[in-house]
């Protein structure tokens, strides 16, 4: 196993895409392994290295880690991402909750129908606009700090940064009833590496296509029939 | 604030009761609020005690907390559940993981219409026989240990506990091809916090039945 944590997954966001942002805010260099053919996905089922028969898997540090919400978690810890104490963490899980949520309505919404996609989107605006948005707007007026939680830069911040990001990719106005998060997206993304990862030729991932849709559903032989939630 | 943790919740399983287990399984005592009407829960959210605006809530230490993954964490980082170190807790976090995708359709399957049940149903024996128990079994029988991360007591052996129950609960047979499950399920409803909790009078839920669902209709409508 070489140093670098290697990532397996498709070449494409899906939900391989937090850890590689939280990766690369931690200053961490990775490798990738990208899924094209289902034949690479039964080689490493039969090779036992997916614990649940599932991507992503990370390799890190003699693990081989699966399920995204333990790797975040991990790496958090293992970077100092993840605040100074218990309660701290607390927070930090709460907001990073609030956003996995916000991204899960965006995870699926390349799989849906033309029809579900229109629907979807005014679903996510809405989510984003009235339930996420104000919630971490409040929680920086509040204490006005640069940072969600402990006056640290923490995996909340990148979390948070990455979905503002992605909605902002379905509604480019989006952040316009949001005066701190307009300032907190400038600030996060100024923070040298993030700034890194938002530069092109990053390991950062465009938004996914039709293609990426295709080889998600030939890899995994999945996701054919996806409804909007 | 009273000394207690106080959940908030419907009066059944749902997202709660994988809480309601932890802290069972801890041995803390807890207070529950009971949501039966979409008024009490449209005030909860007026007053400002929902973050995003859902329940599970659990108050605890002076901090209105939700996201059952993350009351979760907590109640496990407090009471010592959570591993030694940030390997036991990769592991600890990555079984339970695993349980709660697999209990994930065990909570949505009330839900479910009449029509999608059977296959439904089918779908939480394969996936815990094919996929989720096949994983725990070879845990254990690799190290020989009684519980499944670092020979103590954890967050990952209570989940394992609720979902092997929950899932028998469906289908009664399905540890028949699992010895060590059996041995584990055994000796995790002797632990004596947990053996209390398994006794009727405490504050463990039955399975969801249709009054709890129209409940939960009737509360979350929009």
């Amino acid at each position: 196993m070489s140093a670098k944590p290697k990532l397996y997954y498709f070449a494409g966001r899906g939900k391989m895409e937090s850890i590689r942002w939280l990766l690369a805010a931690a200053g961490v260099e990775f490798e990738e392994e990208f899924l094209e053919t289902r034949d690479q996905y039964e080689k490493l089922l039969q090779g036992g290295s997916l614990l649940f028969q599932q991507v992503p898997m990370v390799e890190m540090d003699g693990m081989r880690m699966v399920q995204t919400r333990a790797i975040l978690s991990y790496i958090a810890a293992k970077y100092n991402l993840y605040g100074k104490d218990l309660k701290e963490r607390a927070l930090i899980d709460m907001y990073v909750g609030g956003t996995d949520d916000l991204m899960g309505f965006i995870l699926m919404f390349p799989f849906l129908s033309a029809e579900d996609k229109e629907k979807q989107c005014a679903t996510i605006v809405q989510k984003a606009t009235s339930r996420y948005f104000p919630v971490y707007e409040k929680v920086l007026k509040d204490h006005g700090q640069d940072f969600l939680v402990g006056n640290n830069f923490s995996w909340a911040d990148v979390h948070l940064l990455e979905a503002i990001l992605m909605v902002e990719e379905k509604k480019s106005d989006v952040l316009s009833g949001f005066p701190q998060l307009q300032a907190f997206k400038a600030r996060i993304s100024s923070i040298p590496t993030i700034k890194k990862f938002l530069e092109p030729g990053s390991q950062r991932k465009p938004v996914p296509d039709d293609k990426y849709v295709e080889t998600v559903r030939r890899v995994l032989h999945m996701y054919y029939d996806v409804k909007a939630n | 604030m009273s000394g207690k943790p106080r959940l908030t919740y419907l009066n059944g399983r749902g997202r709660m009761e994988s809480i309601r287990w932890l802290l069972a399984a801890a041995g803390v005592e807890f207070e529950e609020v009971y949501l039966e009407t979409k008024e009490q829960y449209d005030k909860l959210i007026k007053d400002g005690f929902l973050l995003f605006q859902q329940v599970p809530l659990v108050e605890i230490d002076g901090m209105k907390m939700v996201q059952t993954r993350a009351i979760m964490s907590y109640i496990a980082g407090k009471y010592n559940l959570h591993g030694k170190d940030l390997k036991e807790r990769a592991l600890i976090d990555m079984y339970v993981e695993g349980i709660s995708d697999l209990m994930q359709m065990i909570l949505m399957f009330p839900f479910s219409p009449p029509d999608a049940k059977e296959k439904n149903l089918e779908s939480i024996k394969e996936r815990a026989t094919n996929r989720y128990f096949p994983v725990f079994e070879k845990v254990l029988k690799q190290h020989g240990q009684d519980f499944l991360v670092g020979n103590k007591f954890s967050w990952a052996d209570v989940q394992l506990m609720e979902a092997i129950l929950a899932v028998e609960e469906k289908v009664p047979a399905v540890l028949s091809g699992f010895p060590q499950l059996q041995v584990f399920k055994t000796k995790m409803s002797n632990v004596p916090t947990i053996k209390k909790f398994l006794q009727p009078g405490s504050p463990r839920k039955p399975p969801p039945d249709a009054h709890y669902v129209e409940t939960v209709l009737k509360v979350f409508k929009k």
